[in-house]
């Protein structure tokens, strides 16, 4: 078997900017990615979205499409459509990457081995469990918005957009200027909020997305319904979304909807990560857990590298200067180049970097999502692949459930499909809750290797070997 | 729920659902495409029953698993669409034996 160099997951902004850099450098590197063309979800359609969109997708979409040529001419190998669902870690360092490719009839898995290991997993949508949440009809704002980007679908009938955070502003800007009404947009963003982030928004002053941001919110308010300050919110329906409710002030209110857009925020994907043994630790600003990580993305496993929002959100731009960042660590760490050449390398990198984290504090402040938003309680379901209430979780936990891991063993939370990605951090804040800890002190899910299902016929199509049973073999805690 | 912009360019991929023809288009996610034809609920939960259909769309909360080319639980957010795909919605927990796929 042929060890790469550096094997890379996910082809998004930092995945992208650090395969372009390792191969630059004369590394072999391979990017996987489970889509089937690059740009991660930012910029999702990339190479295929029509140029005539440039009008309403706006400008820092189209800011991806400069990522592509230099990484289509660096020499990295590009893995579209693969799923990397283990690594193991040998005795030697180096990495086995298991992944499975091929269409639904004919999946197959194969292991590579690589001397390092870049993840670059990107965000996934924040849970946000309310009632009706699970109702078809009742969709995640970011998952609209990729809609639009690769099928160019908006929405018909009556669109209610509800939560906070840019990028629902941002979806309701780009429906508006595609000739979209919206029924409604309600603001979830608590009373109070803007006080608290205002001591930082000093730093926000010098934020390129400042001016951006303030247009965006104008051009919807002219243009849309916005509610502020919205509370109890719940979706209501039968078999599907039929209507919202909600307050606002004291003031209760039923709109009836045929599409609900939820979004507050998003968090890092840190399945991978955590299953390979990272540690992990929580940001109560971003009310999330990410890999702990030094200043080039290295991880508490040697040769494992997280970049972009996978190791903490920062935006698509902060993302590309990470991933130069890890790529140039990894070049050094396999002897490409000096530790000179890579610090002088970084300074640009370094300097991009604290140009797009202005204003981060300011936003992740203002946008922290309301405790209500992520604690939820009564029916309202936790773990949507099981259908765990919140009441469960709770009453579990005043009981003494030792942490989130029991709680799987008792409730099955976190033992479907999504394995723990859509319910984690609402358990563990939950618990946290009920038993008066810090989140850091409950601790996350624990991820096990297969991150993703896989069926016993992938399985079984790995050359049998020390690899195949290290990819499904439970990794020491 | 969703419609195409009418400016949409994409040629055609010849897809059914549920039996019926449907007329995708290139770029579209299976997810995308059922959505397109006025699909809302793609499954049944398994310990309820209850309806449930696509949340994320970006592979993370697997509501969206449907069966494509008589292989269950695929998540239809993830794969594109291909000609001739055969595409059934409406599944909930199988029953041991019931259905079990042939081995490629």
């Amino acid at each position: 078997m042929t060890t790469l160099d550096v094997a890379i997951v996910g082809a998004g902004p930092a995945g992208l900017a650090a395969a372009t850099l390792c191969a630059e450098r004369g590394l072999s590197t391979s990017l996987y990615d489970e889509h089937g063309g690059p740009g991660g979800q930012i910029y999702r359609g990339i190479t295929t979205a029509s140029r005539a969109r440039a009008e309403f997708l706006g400008e820092d979409y189209w800011r991806g499409a400069t990522l592509v040529p230099p990484f289509e001419r660096s020499g990295a190998r590009y893995v579209p459509g693969a799923t990397v669902w283990a690594l193991a870690r040998r005795a030697d360092g180096t990495f086995g990457v298991s992944q499975s490719a091929g269409p639904p009839t004919a999946r197959y898995a194969t292991t590579v081995e690589a001397r390092a290991v870049i993840l670059a997993t990107g965000a996934q949508e924040r849970p946000f469990p309310i009632p009706g949440w699970t109702l078809p009809g009742v969709l995640a704002a970011g998952g609209a918005q990729l809609l639009l980007k690769t099928s160019s679908l908006v929405p018909r009938g009556r669109v209610v957009l509800a939560g906070s955070g840019p990028l629902l502003w941002l979806l309701a800007a780009q429906y508006l200027r595609a000739g979209v009404a919206i029924a409604a947009f309600l603001d979830t963003t608590p009373r109070g909020r803007l006080a608290q982030a205002a001591p930082l928004a000093p730093g926000f002053m010098l934020s390129p997305y400042l001016a951006k941001g303030l247009d965006l919110v104008r051009f919807v308010r002219r243009r849309a319904r916005v509610v502020e300050y919205v509370t109890a919110l719940a979706v209501e329906g039968k078999d599907a979304a039929e209507a919202v409710r909600f307050r606002h002030g004291s003031h209760e209110e039923t709109l009836p909807a045929d599409l609900v857009l939820l979004h507050q925020g998003v968090v890092p994907d840190v399945q991978l990560a955590g299953a390979a043994g990272c540690a992990l630790a929580w940001n109560d600003v971003q009310a999330c857990f990410a890999p702990v990580v030094d200043v080039w993305g290295g991880t508490s496993v040697p040769g494992l590298y997280v970049a972009g929002d996978g190791a903490g959100i920062a935006g698509a731009e902060a993302a590309e200067a990470r991933g130069r960042l890890t790529g140039l660590a990894v070049a050094n760490a396999l002897g490409r180049i000096a530790g000179t050449a890579r610090d002088a390398g970084a300074q640009r990198h370094r300097r991009e970097l604290a140009q797009a984290l202005r204003g981060r504090a300011f936003l992740d402040a203002l946008y922290r999502p309301a405790d209500a938003f992520r604690m939820p309680h009564g029916d309202t379901v936790a773990c949507r692949c099981e259908e765990v209430s919140a009441a469960t979780i709770l009453q579990l936990a005043r009981d003494g459930c030792a942490g989130p891991n029991q709680m799987k063993a008792y409730t099955r939370c976190g033992m479907g499909p999504c394995q723990g990605r859509f319910c984690g951090l609402t358990v563990t804040e939950l618990m946290a809750q009920a038993q008066r800890r810090r989140p850091a002190d409950v601790g996350a899910l624990r991820a096990r290797f297969p991150v993703k299902p896989v069926t016993l016929g992938e399985l079984a199509s790995l050359p049998v070997g020390e690899d195949a049973l290290r990819a499904v073999v439970r990794s020491p805690d | 729920m969703f419609a195409r912009l009418p400016d949409d360019a994409a040629t055609d991929v010849a897809i059914t659902i549920d039996g019926e023809p449907f007329a995708a288009r290139a770029g579209d996610t299976v997810a995308a495409a059922l959505l397109a034809a006025g699909r809302r609920v793609f499954r049944a939960a398994p310990a309820t029953g209850a309806p449930r259909g696509p949340y994320c769309l970006m592979g993370v909360c697997f509501e969206c698993m449907v069966t494509v080319d008589g292989r269950p639980d695929q998540q239809a957010c993830m794969l594109a669409v291909a000609p001739g795909m055969r595409i059934e919605t409406g599944r909930g927990v199988r029953a041991v034996g019931a259905d079990a796929g042939t081995p490629p």
